[in-house]
């Protein structure tokens, strides 16, 4: 915290030296030895050290991979084959990049979702939250950036697709488009501006995570009870040797899920389509983004009606940026002072509903959106028949088993060749992840409106009066007298 | 120290003159800052060599009668169909009052120099209007239930006219920038 003071002595003639000069030692002891860390923290508090780990990981293997990468319509996809099957090694350092993005997005849901649980973006947190954000939204574009570099398929039809997003907003949204591919579609130069921002983009993410910590370290951390720190002795331990070893415990044993991931199942997360050359000429039959992108996929494809001017287009466009733009504003929409949902068993609840949310919203991301949900409940198709009468196209529809298909058959036989019938089964009305998707997609945003509510008027329990006293055992039992149940 | 050395106008700033030279110091600085931001900007716009490549002339009389050629300008795929009398036929007798996107056959061709139209051709963008996927047409086995394009990604059904008739997406292919250079070679710009 921002108030402790310095425990660091240099030892040596050098250390007194260098510390005149550059307090270089002194800060990193202040930083990661001595640092004061509330002694509550559980293991939802170990993400942001194998965060940390993981953006290590991925600017090293991304560093080695651009030495043996192309960035050319012509060049790319070979060369990351190359990379797989002719570069010492290099199957490894790919694996590990490529499944280290995944990790990267695992750790970081959960860290987000930590956050949001113990109300670690309330005062005096703001800026750390909005930090973290900003992270955030740095990390969906280097993912975004970084999957169109092998050139597969889906590589290059799903940067067709959002790109293709902004070509929405109006006025500016075609020449907008133009600008960010350089060209009338997606082409050389594309690639290889998308290639030096993959590089820029990480090292952006180091520095705000470098302020993400300066501002963790002003307030101090968060903890599960939300109660601030009173008495530096008696409420915090010293980061290390206790965080320290928790936390590398911690990144352990992720690694050893990482590694499960890179040697065992390497292409388990990934899709087909991007083993395929991108061919501009045939696209996949089902366009999506990667698994950690699904809910905000999600979310764009279940606006599909029109809002006053606004099309349906745009409006999914805008709900999906304001699924994240919610969160920088969250510090406010949140009225409730209690930090901790430990002690708001209302919210608590609605709470656990939201992460349902997440992850049925990344469940309709992934489906075809009109898809029944639940196939059994599919009803019966009919069989339509189109035709043109008069000029204009009308429609007969027959219903049941192989008689309906003769009666269709013989209907058609009937018609004139100018009528151009043709006939086509119908699936009958269902609950389509269409649905699913626009309902789920007001349940996320109404988690946050709920918050607003909640907190006005919540009966919260009693908070403990300080971080030590919740973690000690109450003295009471310790008499000798039984206690009479409360 | 000496009293030399004292500042001997401390007490008599201007403020205007000051104010001036810090207004006009940073002035020219944002001014540098914002003519390079320009060319950083402007940089990502399409290249000469990018905008030259985004025309093409194709030789039509090699398109086979009932069937389509595809190129690519720019990236973007273009159809080039080759209309059989039917098909022509299918198109002409739409009522376009009917239709989602309402078009006329007549207007979705581009005269050549003398006037006339040539109905056998039809040149259209290959981009889903939809999400932007390339359907599929008389090459690949499925003209869909009208005659002309199915595209496989959502379902949507084109006609010999390459006007939307059934399906997710909301407008007709458009037609590209073309003109016919002779009877049997057109300049498709994007």
């Amino acid at each position: 915290m921002s108030g402790h003071e310095s425990t660091y002595t240099p030892n040596s003639a050098f250390e007194r030296w260098l510390d005149k000069r550059l307090p270089i030692i002194r800060f990193a002891n202040d930083t990661a030895i001595s640092f004061p860390t509330p002694k509550n923290l559980n293991y939802w508090y170990v993400f942001g050290a194998i965060l940390a780990i993981c953006l290590v990981i991925q600017i090293v293997t991304g560093i080695i991979l651009a030495m043996h990468y192309e960035a050319s319509v012509a060049g790319a996809f070979a060369s990351v084959e190359r990379i797989m099957r002719d570069v010492p090694f290099g199957w490894l350092l790919r694996y590990v990049h490529a499944n280290g993005a995944s990790m990267f997005f695992f750790a970081v849901y959960i860290h987000m979702f930590r956050g949001l649980y113990y109300g670690s973006y309330k005062a005096p947190r703001e800026v750390l939250w909005i930090l973290g954000c900003v992270i955030f939204l740095l990390m969906i574009a280097t993912a975004f950036l970084g999957y169109m570099l092998p050139w597969g398929q889906m590589s290059y039809h799903g940067a067709n697709v959002i790109t293709s997003l902004f070509g929405a907003i109006p006025l500016v949204g075609e020449s907008l488009q133009t600008w960010i591919l350089g060209g009338p579609s997606i082409g050389n130069q594309t690639l290889q501006r998308f290639f030096s921002l993959h590089y820029l983009l990480p090292f952006m993410i180091a520095g705000v995570v470098v302020l993400h910590i300066w501002a963790l370290h002003v307030p101090g951390n968060n903890n599960p009870t939300g109660v601030e720190v009173q008495d530096v002795e008696k409420d915090t331990v010293p980061f290390h040797p206790y965080y320290t070893v928790k936390d590398g415990f911690a990144i352990a044993v992720f690694l050893i899920l990482f590694a499960y991931f890179v040697f065992y199942a390497p292409n388990a997360l990934g899709h087909a389509d991007q083993s395929i050359e991108a061919n501009p000429l045939v696209t996949p039959a089902h366009i999506v983004p990667e698994w950690y992108m699904l809910p905000f996929y999600a979310i764009l494809r279940a606006i599909t009606f029109n809002l006053g001017p606004i099309d349906a287009k745009l409006l999914g466009v805008i709900f999906m940026f304001a699924a994240i733009a919610i969160l920088f504003v969250l510090p406010w929409i949140d009225t409730s002072k209690v930090k901790s949902m430990r002690y708001r068993p209302v919210a608590r609840q609605f709470f656990v509903g939201f992460v349902a949310v997440c992850f049925l919203l990344g469940w309709c991301g992934a489906a075809n959106p009109d898809d029944a949900v639940i196939k059994s409940l599919q009803g019966e198709a009919s069989l339509v028949v189109s035709y043109t009468a008069d000029g204009a196209l009308a429609t007969s529809t027959y219903k049941g088993g192989e008689e309906a298909y003769e009666a269709a058959r013989a209907f058609m036989a009937s018609l004139p060749a100018a009528a151009a019938p043709s006939l086509e089964a119908v699936l009958a009305p269902t609950f389509q992840f269409r649905h699913l998707s626009l309902i789920l997609t007001f349940m996320y945003f109404g988690y946050f409106i709920l918050l607003f509510f909640i907190g006005l008027g919540e009966k919260t329990k009693p908070l403990p009066e300080s971080i030590h006293k919740s973690v000690l055992r109450p003295h009471k039992a310790k008499t000798g007298n039984p206690v009479p149940a409360e | 120290m000496t009293a030399e050395t004292t500042h001997p106008t401390t007490d008599t700033v201007d403020d205007d003159r000051r104010n001036f030279i810090h207004i006009a110091t940073g002035a020219v600085a944002l001014g540098g800052v914002g003519l390079f931001a320009w060319a950083a900007i402007d940089q990502w716009n399409p290249a000469a060599d990018t905008k030259a490549a985004s025309a093409l002339e194709v030789d039509v009389s090699k398109v086979p009668l009932g069937g389509e050629i595809r190129v690519l300008i720019g990236g973007k795929p273009f159809f080039i169909r080759h209309r059989t009398e039917a098909e022509i036929a299918s198109a002409a007798a739409v009522n376009p009052d009917s239709l989602r996107d309402p078009e006329t056959d007549e207007a979705r061709l581009r005269p050549r120099d003398d006037g006339t139209l040539n109905r056998a051709i039809l040149v259209t963008s290959g981009s889903c209007t939809h999400l932007g996927c390339v359907p599929v047409g008389p090459a690949q086995g499925n003209t869909g239930d009208f005659g002309g394009w199915f595209c496989p990604c959502h379902g949507s059904h084109y006609d010999t006219s390459g006007r939307i008739r059934k399906g997710p997406a909301p407008r007709n292919l458009p037609v590209p920038n073309y003109r016919w250079v002779s009877d049997s070679v057109v300049n498709i710009s994007l």
